[in-house]
């Protein structure tokens, strides 16, 4: 399948917003989904829709097949085991799973959590609770706020008394790519997990977590062109085993007594009650449609783009780049800017005027922002999927200088 | 376009208006207001004396529409009794909700009402009232902390 014209897949970018025809640049948040997500998603509940692993009628056994398939495909297009792929809500539900499972027992006697100080809420904010609930002590890695980049100095933080180190495989704000090698040689080294926050990576390019080598990884379907309310965790075999549940319920349970209960292996041992199965099929669907497009084609399109609007916003009057403002910097989705005087905000809600959808505002990386020192510590935030076309930046470029008119700060 | 009745003159001049931007001396009201979905917050302070505002202003950082609804709110505010102060807010929070319409019914708001276009906005009306909230609640904590 060719990249070529691939938006006409996509019904949800054939509207006009104020007149204008939609130029959606915020698939950092969520990504549309092309019609055979949507016709998979439909075709699963006219068609099968019974619920899986529980009745032994025709409906449902090709329900259960159709789950159970789901899974394999997604395990396959990470690269690990069924048994190591779990379907959660989203990244934050997989991320909190993790926190949860894995905190009490880790972190009983203190020690400390390292993460960057450029993660998303949803890989903060489940560490920060459990840091404080059991006395351990949460730990920043600050990252270069020119490059976004992790000085070695930085890695020093992971010690002898590392239990975890959390990251984000590419920065919802900065799209820069942390070293996911040596962040997890540096965690081996002193017995720490690592756990990998893949939201903003696994739409981009091709995720091998044998290769990476992270004990968990967690992800969004929203975000590769899925359906909301799907999502992964991926957990090495070894560990999901040695890992309680987190929620109790039908289809996690082996046998239950009056008074004693075995639960499954995994992944079904983290997976109770009736499932998101339409969002499972989903999320498969959208797996297989990247895979025909290819990761190849998509990063080279991508990088194209990517290059065209730094290199466009550079040459902007009253307009920085935050974080890396190399066009030729190695980037992945996302390009955060700011328009000099004008709160995001106010630049976002004008950009809509001209049928522009960009992200503006933290985030959901307060802390970060308020590191990057940028203007209203805050910042607008244009994303690509793979459907953004040159157009699509030339849009953008074209209208940003009319944010600063509009907001009677000449040009 | 919608957002020319939004984004005039008045509106961004106050935004960046820095007389209203300040602390305000022997404050007896303080009160922090944040809009937690777009990181919109401001501390407005207030010095009232038997009952009369006798001065507003707030600190913070936001939208240009959060910016110059404080600046105006102030500017309405200060000399005011808390009872008249009160009535305004409420004219104020129903012309952004939509609820009151005619140009007559929202003179009295001075330059605040320049921001009904809000009310055509949904996604910023939550910007423009946060000041106003943050008045309501600076009055209700100083009034529930003298009945304890």
């Amino acid at each position: 399948m060719s990249i070529d014209g691939i938006h006409e897949k996509f019904p949800a970018l054939r509207q006009t917003v104020n007149g204008r025809r939609l130029v959606y640049l915020d698939s950092a948040a969520t990504s549309m989904r092309p019609r055979e997500v949507l016709d998979a998603i439909g075709g699963f509940y006219s068609r099968d829709g019974a619920n899986p692993h529980r009745g032994l009628y025709d409906m449902a056994q090709r329900s259960t097949e159709v789950y159970d398939g789901a899974r394999a495909a997604m395990a396959g297009f990470i690269g690990a085991d069924a048994e190591e792929m779990v379907f959660t809500r989203n990244a934050s539900e997989s991320l909190n799973i993790i926190a949860y499972c894995l905190a009490p027992e880790l972190l009983k006697n203190g020690g400390n959590i390292v993460i960057p100080i450029s993660e998303h809420h949803s890989n903060l904010v489940p560490w920060q609770v459990f840091a404080k609930r059991y006395g351990a002590e949460l730990r920043y890695m600050y990252v270069d706020r020119e490059t976004g980049e992790l000085p070695d100095a930085e890695l020093l933080k992971i010690d002898g008394e590392t239990k975890i180190v959390a990251f984000a495989h590419v920065s919802n704000v900065l799209g820069n790519l942390l070293p996911a090698e040596t962040l997890v040689s540096a965690a081996k080294d002193v017995g720490a997990l690592t756990v990998l926050d893949a939201a903003q990576s696994v739409p981009h390019f091709k995720l091998d977590m044998r290769a990476l080598g992270v004990d968990f990884a967690a992800f969004s379907g929203h975000k590769m062109y899925g359906p909301m309310g799907i999502g992964a965790l991926y957990g090495r075999r070894k560990l999901l085993e040695t890992m309680p549940p987190f929620l109790f319920g039908g289809d996690m349970i082996e046998d239950v007594r009056e008074q004693e209960t075995d639960f499954l292996p995994p992944p079904s041992r983290f997976e109770a009650g009736t499932q998101n199965a339409g969002g499972a099929v989903g999320i498969a669907a959208a797996a297989a449609f990247i895979e025909k497009i290819g990761f190849d084609a998509i990063e080279k399109r991508e990088k194209a783009l990517l290059r065209r609007l730094v290199a466009g916003l550079n040459s902007l009057k009253n307009v920085t780049v935050i974080g890396n403002r190399d066009e030729n910097a190695e980037r992945y989705g996302v390009v955060p800017f700011n328009i000099r005087g004008v709160h995001p905000h106010d630049a976002a809600t004008i950009l809509n005027e001209y049928g522009i959808a960009v992200r503006a505002g933290k985030h959901c990386a307060h802390p970060l922002l308020t590191y990057l020192g940028a203007e209203f510590n805050a910042c607008c935030r244009a994303s690509l999927g793979v459907y953004n076309t040159e157009e699509d930046v030339d849009k953008l470029l074209e209208a940003i200088p009319e944010v600063r008119r509009r907001m009677n700060l000449g040009d | 376009m919608a957002i020319d009745a939004v984004y005039t003159e008045l509106i961004t001049e106050h935004s960046r208006d820095k007389r209203n931007r300040r602390h305000v001396e022997g404050a007896t009201h303080s009160r922090r207001g944040v809009n937690p979905s777009c990181g919109d917050e401001l501390t407005l302070e207030m010095r009232v004396r038997e009952g009369i505002i006798e001065d507003a202003a707030f600190t913070g950082s936001g939208c240009a529409i959060s910016q110059a609804s404080a600046s105006m709110m102030a500017d309405l505010l200060r000399g005011r009794s808390v009872a008249e102060a009160d009535r305004l807010t409420e004219k104020f929070l129903g012309m952004i909700k939509g609820e009151i319409t005619e140009e007559a019914e929202f003179a009295e708001l001075d330059e605040a009402a320049a921001l009904q276009g809000v009310s055509k906005m949904p996604a910023r009306v939550k910007c423009a009232v946060l000041p106003w909230h943050t008045y309501i609640s600076a009055i209700e904590e100083r009034e529930s902390d003298s009945k304890q």
